[in-house]
């Protein structure tokens, strides 16, 4: 399946809606009196992985950070556009929908991992304690869920009430990946997980990743090519603010349609 | 490929540099010695005068005509009193300060004029306060020159070293903590009350104690609502017989603390006093030391179990 997205956002192959997770119509974000998107659409495609790359400062993490509404915890930041969350149709980046809400629905990893000095445990029971889940059971059943989802159950089950930052730090990368498990996110979100990371952590971290889009829709911001290439159904090259290209990845990597996205690809520019 | 003069020169010039660092290093050790020479000085000439003096009677004895007999049994149990009320309403009101303006308040120029005014008010010497509690506490509320009155007067003095170390201790959070939180769905107060507040208590802990230590300290203030500096009793006790057991009356009553009976007693011309001063002033520095060395093991025990 290939698809174009034209200046309206409309695609070229008729797909029937409910393969999209997500559409993003004319999004465009301002810090301040800056333009940091430019007019972007996009879709993310049902349980798929889709990867957000570019040169430093293309506005690949702001991108990423309108999903969750991060930039509302900042003053000065304004959105244009949609973000539509299928199946409610629901445009996440409107006013009177809560950025909590949206919260609760699109889970993120951060690019450093940032686990709370708490235990284990705590770290992944914390989404569930925020929407007050108090039974101990499902707690359990959770956590003990969302470490096997994450692939670190068998190195921590004997020690869940340590201290998190006793864990290296693929283990720590790991760990904040269930703890954005397990609260059953619709999307998750992934800021260059791996940059902090040495390579076999990076390995086990993308292997995680292909064997997450059974469960979640995941969009990814890489600033490494091989990464996009290895671990992403689908690709959008930005440069400046804009999406330049979209695309299935291999198409992307084998035959991009674009000059500009040809000479990133193939390393003659960023 | 260098020739061997001009390696010469660079080794010149790098003994040159060196001879500065030595320079600044002498100078740096002549100034800490000076601080800490003359701290030594006074505290080991009042440990010579004072430590003699030291007895089991000494804090259970009230203020008397005759040296010898004098105590600071109500001056201790005032300074105390008057402590407990300058925690119980410096701290929470500090906390609470410090963490709407960290975390709450919009940035904008309103906030901007009272961040400038939480840091000058730091500044303001504390005869001031004394001067405001006077006219607010003392006489406005009517709560006389009560411990009442002597407790808030020095909470407002700290209440600046609160809010900064609090503001100071909820900052040096990494950003991606805070983040970590907010992406999960956390509101603001889920925020700081689970993550903010217990990660930053050590910070915010050893702020309340070098606040109180300054407080304990202080006596321009207290003299300033009327302290007495002759109390030959104690303040009603808390705990009652009948119900409902515990009583506020002590808030009320008259009082003295430590630096005041120092203070009566260095203007008596009787060599004895002299001693008893001293005395005194053993007991008030060992206090602040004591308060400070708990800041500083709190801080360690409590940071131990963060790394960032």
């Amino acid at each position: 399946m290939v698809e174009k997205i034209g200046e309206n956002g409309s695609s070229v192959m008729a797909d029937a809606p409910n393969q999209y997770k997500s559409e993003v119509k004319s999004l465009s974000f301002y810090y301040g009196a800056f333009s940091a998107l430019k007019n972007i659409n996009m879709r993310l495609h049902e349980k798929q992985v889709t990867a957000l790359i570019g040169p430093s400062g293309c506005g690949k993490s702001t991108f990423l950070r309108c999903f969750n509404r991060m930039h509302d915890l900042y003053p000065g930041n304004r959105y244009v556009g949609e973000i539509i969350l299928h199946p409610d149709n629901v445009n996440i980046l409107a006013r009177e929908v809560d950025p909590i809400e949206v919260r609760m629905r699109v889970s993120m990893v951060f690019q450093k991992p940032n686990p709370f000095p708490k235990s284990i445990y705590e770290n992944v029971a914390y989404g569930l304690r925020v929407r007050g889940v108090k039974q101990r059971a499902l707690v359990d059943e959770k956590v003990e869920e969302a470490l096997r989802g994450a692939a670190l159950w068998d190195e921590v089950k004997d020690r869940l009430n340590q201290l998190a930052y006793n864990l290296s730090g693929g283990q720590q990368q790991r760990l904040c990946i269930a703890r954005a498990l397990a609260t059953d996110p619709e999307i998750l979100l992934f800021d260059e997980p791996t940059s902090a990371l040495d390579p076999i952590a990076t390995a086990s971290i993308e292997e995680l990743i292909a064997d997450l889009k059974d469960k979640v829709t995941i969009l990814i911001v890489t600033h490494n090519m091989q990464q996009a290439a290895r671990v992403s159904d689908y690709t959008a090259y930005m440069y400046l603010g804009e999406v330049i290209e979209f695309d299935v990845t291999d198409t992307i990597f084998i035959k991009p349609k674009n000059k500009q996205t040809e000479d990133y690809i193939t390393g003659r520019f960023g | 490929m260098r020739d061997d003069k001009n390696l010469n020169e660079i080794r010149t010039i790098i003994a040159r540099h060196k001879l500065w660092d030595f320079v600044f290093m002498i100078v740096g050790i002549l100034a800490l010695m000076i601080a800490m020479l003359t701290f030594m000085a006074l505290f080991s000439h009042m440990l010579i005068d004072g430590l003699p003096r030291l007895s089991w009677d000494f804090f259970t004895s009230f203020p008397s005509r005759r040296p010898g007999s004098a105590g600071i049994l109500s001056a201790w149990v005032g300074t105390t009193l008057v402590m407990l009320v300058t925690a119980i309403a410096a701290v929470p009101m500090g906390i609470g300060a410090g963490i709407y303006l960290e975390e709450y308040a919009s940035k904008n120029l309103i906030t901007e004029i009272i961040e400038i005014n939480v840091t000058n008010l730091a500044g303001i010497p504390s005869i001031i306060y004394g001067l405001l509690a006077l006219g607010l506490f003392v006489h406005q509320f009517g709560f006389g020159q009560s411990i009442l009155s002597a407790g808030l007067a020095l909470a407002l003095l700290i209440l600046p070293v609160v809010i900064v170390a609090t503001r100071e201790a909820i900052r040096a959070i990494p950003l991606v903590i805070r983040e970590g939180a907010y992406a999960l769905g956390a509101t603001k107060w889920q925020t700081v009350s689970h993550h903010l507040l217990p990660y930053s208590a050590a910070g915010i802990l050893t702020g309340v104690i070098i606040g109180l230590a300054r407080a304990i300290g202080e006596t321009a203030p207290i003299i300033t609502i009327g302290a007495l500096t002759f109390i030959a009793f104690l303040p009603p006790s808390p705990i009652k017989d009948e119900f409902p057991y515990i009583s506020f009356e002590w808030l009320m009553a008259p009082f003295t603390v430590m630096p005041i009976q120092m203070f009566n007693w260095v203007s008596r011309p009787e060599e004895e006093f002299q001693v008893n001063a001293a005395a005194a002033g053993l007991v008030l520095v060992v206090m602040t030391l004591t308060m400070n060395g708990l800041a500083i093991y709190l801080r360690y025990r409590m940071r131990k179990n963060l790394k960032w």
